[in-house]
């Protein structure tokens, strides 16, 4: 890309720079992450992928903002999350993150319309309004017959989806999904993605996603490697 | 709102069975705590009901050593003295020695003047003031034992010998729920003929009294009046001993001052037992949700509020469990009230008990929420994440 066509291009909603991460295990000191540069376009969805330990979910809750960085800058929206306190970062989460789980994190003891419900709590939303949003991604994520069940009420592929709701209904820019399709199986899981493909078309979420599977990536428009704490390649899909 | 309060209820009650047994050794708790502070407060119950405008005298070396019947003509002339009576403990037994209760011998007219608290109908009054082998008792005791006025009540003497008969003339309410409603009064003139009469009576124990009770215009004057009266008989055969009413009656519960203080150890440490029961149920419950704390903490809920809910929930179960204590402590006071008869005839929960019960069982909620409250504070969210519950 020359110099005119990086001018011509929007500023990208993640930049990150020299990202360093390590973690501390008594004396020995174990990098997860070493000078990583990563551009994310608004509306781009994007899949990290790489060997266990690679770093791939700790860079997703780096960007994410719930884990904090050893070193470099992430700025999200042009906001150095970095440097945000713990509190600032809980309401720029709630504002501007979905969170997509592997074992899908929805509250036992409340409804898939309650977990659903959840983030907006943080919202000046009334209630009627609340419920409308609630109907709205239901809806979306084709469950809206099973609003008042429980988690244990539903298959693993309805909690995902419930899931996915949950980190729609407060509209956030920025949607993670740390390996969303790593407890279901081939053909649920299959479900899975052509629904957050969906809406990453609909809607025009940006989307970063961690996963294992191949398959899986290849629904991203990006695929980002990693290897030892290191980006080492960026494939585009193109589609 | 709505759905938080529906999620802290339904995380309260989440493990039933844990909930259940928490709960039990909650009520359990309490309302020991209650019942304790109640013995306590029972054997105070004299003391509490103490006229400050009333003294006691009584002879210097012993309750059991008796004061001259003419003493009284002297402190009566003793300035800021407005009222004066007398009484003997008579110490008799009615069929069997397990139906104890107190009986005085007293002089009615002045007796009654200095105890207002004893209210008795003015016809049963004026029947008792005439008739000197007339008695009137406390409603709690006629109602013990089912008299009605015209009953007669034999009673075996112990300090005065033979069997003494009294027919049942009036029986009183106290003012209020702390007057003790379970003795019985007699005409002492009554035991001092009999006395002089009876063969072989104990010549000390003829026109003599056990106590004086002094009625005093100012209660401030009270230290001031008992030197006064002391100082009438000092040197003399019959030292006495002036105090105020709840002075005399602190004498009695100070005798048994050990008992008491492990009593209050006891309920105490109750409180304790139960903060550490309940603290180990919160921290269960804290770990096994860390994953759930870290998804709303990832969902943009700050530590503070985590923190909030854990808190309100140990608060819930302990307010559940504190009022259910407090709701069984009332029936079983009254059960052991009922039981402990006229050993504690002021066996009553007071309103200070009942807050302190709750005020006890929320104390136990937050001390058991602050440890976990605390670890949860500073999760780690990734951590929390990935930890399996």
């Amino acid at each position: 890309m020359n110099a005119a066509a990086a001018d011509a291009l929007p500023p990208p909603l993640i930049r990150i720079r020299a990202l360093s991460k390590a973690y501390q295990r008594g004396a020995q000191h174990i990098p997860v992450l070493q000078g990583v540069d990563l551009d994310v376009q608004r509306g781009e969805f994007i899949a990290l992928m790489g060997p266990s330990g690679s770093g791939k979910s700790t860079l997703l809750n780096l960007i994410a903002g719930i884990d904090q960085p050893g070193g470099g800058r992430i700025e999200i929206g042009g906001i150095d999350i970095a440097g945000l306190s713990e509190g600032e970062l809980a309401d720029w989460r709630a504002a501007n993150v979905g969170f997509i789980f592997q074992f899908y994190n929805l509250l036992p003891v409340l409804s898939a319309a309650e977990n659903i419900e959840l983030p907006l709590l943080l919202t000046d939303l009334t209630r009627r309004q609340r419920r409308q949003h609630v109907d709205a991604v239901l809806a979306m994520v084709r469950l809206s017959d099973r609003a008042d069940h429980y988690p244990n009420e539903l298959s693993g592929g309805q909690q995902q989806r419930v899931a996915i709701a949950r980190a729609l209904v407060s509209d956030p820019q920025l949607i993670v999904a740390d390996e969303p399709t790593g407890d279901l199986d081939r053909v649920t899981g299959g479900e899975v993605l052509s629904l957050l493909a969906d809406l990453h078309r609909q809607l025009g979420k940006t989307i970063v996603m961690v996963t294992h599977d191949p398959k899986a990536a290849e629904r991203a428009e990006r695929l980002v490697h990693l290897e030892k704490g290191v980006l080492v390649a960026g494939t585009a899909f193109g589609h | 709102m709505l759905l938080l309060l529906r999620l802290l209820l339904k995380n309260a009650f989440r493990h039933k069975l844990r909930s259940a047994l928490t709960l039990i050794g909650l009520v359990v708790a309490i309302c020991a705590f209650g019942l304790l502070r109640t013995i306590v407060d029972a054997w105070y119950a004299g003391a509490e009901a103490s006229a400050s405008t009333r003294l006691v005298t009584r002879s210097a070396v012993s309750l059991t050593f008796p004061l001259p019947l003419n003493y009284g003509e002297r402190i009566r002339a003793v300035q800021g003295v407005s009222g004066l009576s007398w009484a003997n403990w008579f110490g008799g037994v009615y069929v069997t020695e397990r139906n104890f209760f107190p009986q005085f011998a007293v002089d009615p007219p002045s007796y009654l003047a200095l105890y207002p608290e004893y209210v008795l109908p003015d016809a049963q009054r004026q029947d008792f003031l005439r008739d000197r082998q007339g008695a009137i008792v406390g409603r709690k005791l006629a109602d013990k034992f089912g008299w009605r006025v015209g009953d007669q009540i034999p009673l075996r003497g112990t300090i005065y010998p033979g069997t003494w008969s009294f027919t049942l003339r009036g029986i009183y309410d106290g003012v209020d729920a702390s007057t003790d409603e379970q003795q019985l009064l007699f005409h002492w003139k009554y035991l001092s003929e009999s006395i002089r009469q009876r063969p072989g009576a104990n010549p000390a124990r003829v026109d003599s009294v056990g106590v004086y009770v002094v009625g005093i215009r100012e209660a401030d004057d009270a230290a001031l009046i008992s030197q006064r009266i002391d100082a009438l008989f000092r040197n003399s055969l019959a030292e006495t001993l002036t105090e105020t009413e709840k002075a005399f009656q602190l004498s009695f519960v100070s005798m048994s001052e050990a008992i008491l203080v492990a009593i209050q150890a006891v309920s105490l440490i109750i409180v304790v037992i139960i903060m550490a029961v309940m603290a180990n149920t919160m921290t269960m419950t804290a770990r096994e949700r860390l994953a759930e704390y870290a998804t709303l903490r990832v969902l943009g809920f700050s530590p503070g509020f985590v923190v909030r809910l854990l808190a309100a929930e140990s608060l819930l179960i302990a307010l559940v469990g504190g009022l259910f204590g407090i709701a069984l402590t009332l029936p079983l006071a009254a059960f052991v009230g009922q039981a402990v008869g006229t050993l504690l005839p002021v066996f009553r929960v007071s309103e200070l008990t009942l807050l302190l019960q709750l005020l006890a069982a929320l104390l136990v909620g937050a001390v058991a929420a602050a440890w976990p409250a605390w670890r949860i504070s500073r999760i780690d969210i990734v951590a929390g994440l990935r930890h399996v519950g």
